[in-house]
């Protein structure tokens, strides 16, 4: 079993929600980056998705695509953000899984990249404009080295499009929670409980919500119904708003992320 | 074979690379097109607005003195520049607003560059009462400020795009993003032979127009076909519309030219085709100018209509199978066609067919006087002359 989903199991469990915060790998640099990690695992995420940072991130909005220009502008580049995802694993164990666009890993050889995000330590991937229908080369090399590759449902996702990516998905299935790009929004979508149900009932790969959830009341709204909450933006914009004082950044990176997995753990009690 | 295939491959290239909430989008937009496309009454209303409105047939002009000059081939212009807003983008934007209307929408999307493509999407939305926004590079804005008043004028929101290069690949990322949040009312017009399946495709057939009509021309007046046909190619759009009818006959050499912007050898061209490599972007799997960490390089070229990173993944399916060659020209050499074009023949070509013009001053005094090329005068240079002068 992947550690993926050893995790969703045991959390599963324990009755708890994953918690997933998303980071730009090397936002504002490749050290800052290495400290958040530890202290985002340290105040309560279970997950962590590690943006590698794209020039055209077309399923972004203005704070991701942002976060993606501080980090290219620093130099990060794939195998950079490989290296310090290695020395990550002597310290932390919780799954990270790579969020990326298709590009990076075609141009970087697809099983080469599958075969290096393995070897340093990665658990998944996550590519926003890959859909199943073109991802045959990646799961084939996927399945041979044992790295999750989880695939997006959206709201306008068709009943026969459910079923192929509920199939195709392994780790978690990422819904997109409105018909949009990423970034943080005062108000959740409708629908968002019956479209989980829906894909739930389809499937027992376990299913996380994300775009658009800025705060503990709608992180808690979510975990109320879903397998994974994942938080890019609202927690982008706390390291935008801290980039003169990395130890501010970090501090106040990691309380915002505490008291979403507060205001979570409440409602799973429940 | 007939290509796409019905995943919207041509080989390798092409394909659905798109966010899944877009994916459900692009399967209505296949089987509307495919309904549509051999529909009697929708034919009948393109034929009629291409004819009443574009003022097509546009003609198949021979260049007597340009022949004559440069002493090899007889050199026949396609005169795309007639067209009614100056080039051939209207053909595609006119053929996808109809299509939009059949499909109920009532917002048109589009990305534009140098300002063509927004302004005959805003001239085919004004046309059919719809909704129109365009997305265009803050850079571009500043430079092409004669196509903005136009867009706004036709009744279209120009939206800056301040992302990324603030050109013409940020456009269409920008795009993209707009269709992501509102792709239940809205349909996006792209510009040329790229993006996801069914685009290539569709606009391809809609371009496609080009090559028919120039292949029933020159057998009227020559009695065969060309030995050669021209074009240049930035997404590609003109350029596929003039070959694709072409396709099978063997016969006929398909030239296809690119930016090369200050040389091939910098790393301030166009030419995804002649110097980049194999990719992903916005959409498609094509050739494309990337660095070598895969991020995606901003293109150079004087002509802002070629001034794109990728191109359509036909045109590479085209290079690989050897059916179609491409060279590039350099912005030096395309200024200098511009002047000679004008001086010889009285037309002032756009900057982008200018190009092509340059391929032939150097190609055509190597062919012989009883062949014959067709070359596609994509637009005309009136938007160019400030730039040029």
């Amino acid at each position: 079993m992947s550690r993926l989903s050893e995790t969703f199991r045991r959390l599963a469990k324990e009755k708890k929600t994953a918690l997933m915060p998303f980071i730009t790998a090397g936002d504002p640099d490749m050290d800052t980056s290495y400290r958040l990690l530890l202290e985002l695992e340290q105040n309560g995420a279970d997950i962590i998705e590690l943006g590698i940072p794209f020039s055209d991130p077309i399923a972004d909005g203005l704070t991701i695509q942002r976060s993606s220009q501080r980090s290219l502008k620093k130099g990060a580049n794939v195998t950079k953000i490989m290296d310090m995802l290695t020395r990550i694993r002597e310290k932390s164990k919780i799954p990270i899984v790579f969020m990326t666009y298709y590009n990076l890993v075609y141009h970087y050889g697809v099983e080469k990249f599958v075969k290096d995000s393995v070897d340093s330590g990665a658990n998944g991937l996550i590519i926003p404009d890959l859909p199943p229908e073109e991802a045959f080369d990646l799961r084939s090399a996927a399945d041979r080295y044992g790295l999750d590759i989880i695939f997006l449902l959206a709201p306008t996702s068709t009943p026969e499009r459910i079923k192929l990516i509920s199939n195709s998905s392994s780790g978690f299935i990422y819904y997109v929670s409105l018909t949009g790009i990423t970034g943080a929004r005062t108000s959740l979508a409708d629908g968002i409980k019956s479209q989980v149900e829906s894909i739930s009932h389809q499937s027992d790969t376990p299913v996380a919500v994300g775009f658009g959830i800025s705060t503990p009341a709608q992180a808690a709204q979510i975990a109320a119904c879903a397998d994974g909450v994942i938080v890019g933006s609202a927690l982008i914009n706390i390291i935008e708003s801290n980039l003169a004082d990395e130890d501010a950044l970090i501090k106040k990176a990691g309380e915002f992320i505490l008291s979403l997995r507060r205001e979570m753990d409440k409602t799973n009690d429940k | 074979m007939t290509l796409p295939d019905n995943k919207g491959h041509f080989g390798i290239y092409g394909g659905k690379y798109v966010p899944e909430t877009l994916m459900p989008a692009l399967a209505e937009l296949e089987e509307n097109y495919n309904k549509f496309k051999d529909d009697s009454d929708f034919q009948a209303e393109l034929q009629y607005y291409l004819k009443q409105a574009v003022g097509r047939p546009t003609p198949l002009y021979y260049a007597k003195r340009l022949t004559k000059y440069l002493g090899g081939a007889k050199i026949y212009l396609k005169r795309e520049d007639l067209c009614h807003t100056g080039a051939h983008k209207i053909n595609n934007t006119l053929g996808q607003a109809l299509l939009a209307v059949r499909m109920g929408k009532k917002r048109i999307i589009a990305e534009t560059g140098a300002g063509q493509h927004g302004v005959a999407t805003a001239t085919a939305a004004a046309m059919f009462g719809l909704e129109c926004e365009i997305f265009m590079g803050q850079e571009d804005i500043d430079r092409q400020k004669l196509n903005v008043f136009r867009m706004r004028l036709l009744g279209a929101k120009v939206n800056p795009v301040t992302s990324g290069s603030q050109t013409l690949k940020d456009a269409v990322n920008e795009t993209m993003r707009d269709w992501v949040t509102n792709v239940g009312s809205t349909y996006y017009i792209i510009g040329s032979v790229v993006g996801p399946h069914p685009y290539p495709m569709i606009v391809r057939d809609f371009q496609a127009v080009i090559g028919n009509e120039a292949k029933a021309q020159i057998l009227q007046s020559e009695n065969r076909l060309p030995d050669y046909l021209a074009a240049c190619v930035g997404g590609g759009s003109n350029s596929m519309g003039l070959f694709y009818p072409f396709i099978e006959d063997s016969e006929v050499k398909l030239i296809g030219i690119e930016a090369a912007g200050l040389g091939v050898d910098t790393n301030k061209h166009a030419a995804s085709l002649s110097a980049g490599s194999l990719g992903v972007l916005h959409g498609s799997m094509s050739y494309l100018l990337q660095e070598e960490d895969g991020q995606i390089t901003p293109a150079h070229s004087i002509s802002a209509g070629l001034d794109y990173p990728g191109v359509g993944p036909e045109h590479s399916w085209l290079k690989d199978t050897g059916r179609a060659e491409y060279h590039s020209i350099t912005d030096k050499e395309a200024l200098s066609a511009f002047d000679l074009l004008s001086k010889l023949e009285g037309i002032i070509p756009a900057l982008e067919s200018s190009h092509a013009i340059a391929y032939l001053q150097k190609m055509a005094p190597h062919t012989k006087k009883d062949e014959i090329i067709i070359l596609c005068l994509s637009g005309r240079g009136d938007k160019d002359v400030t730039q040029v002068s």
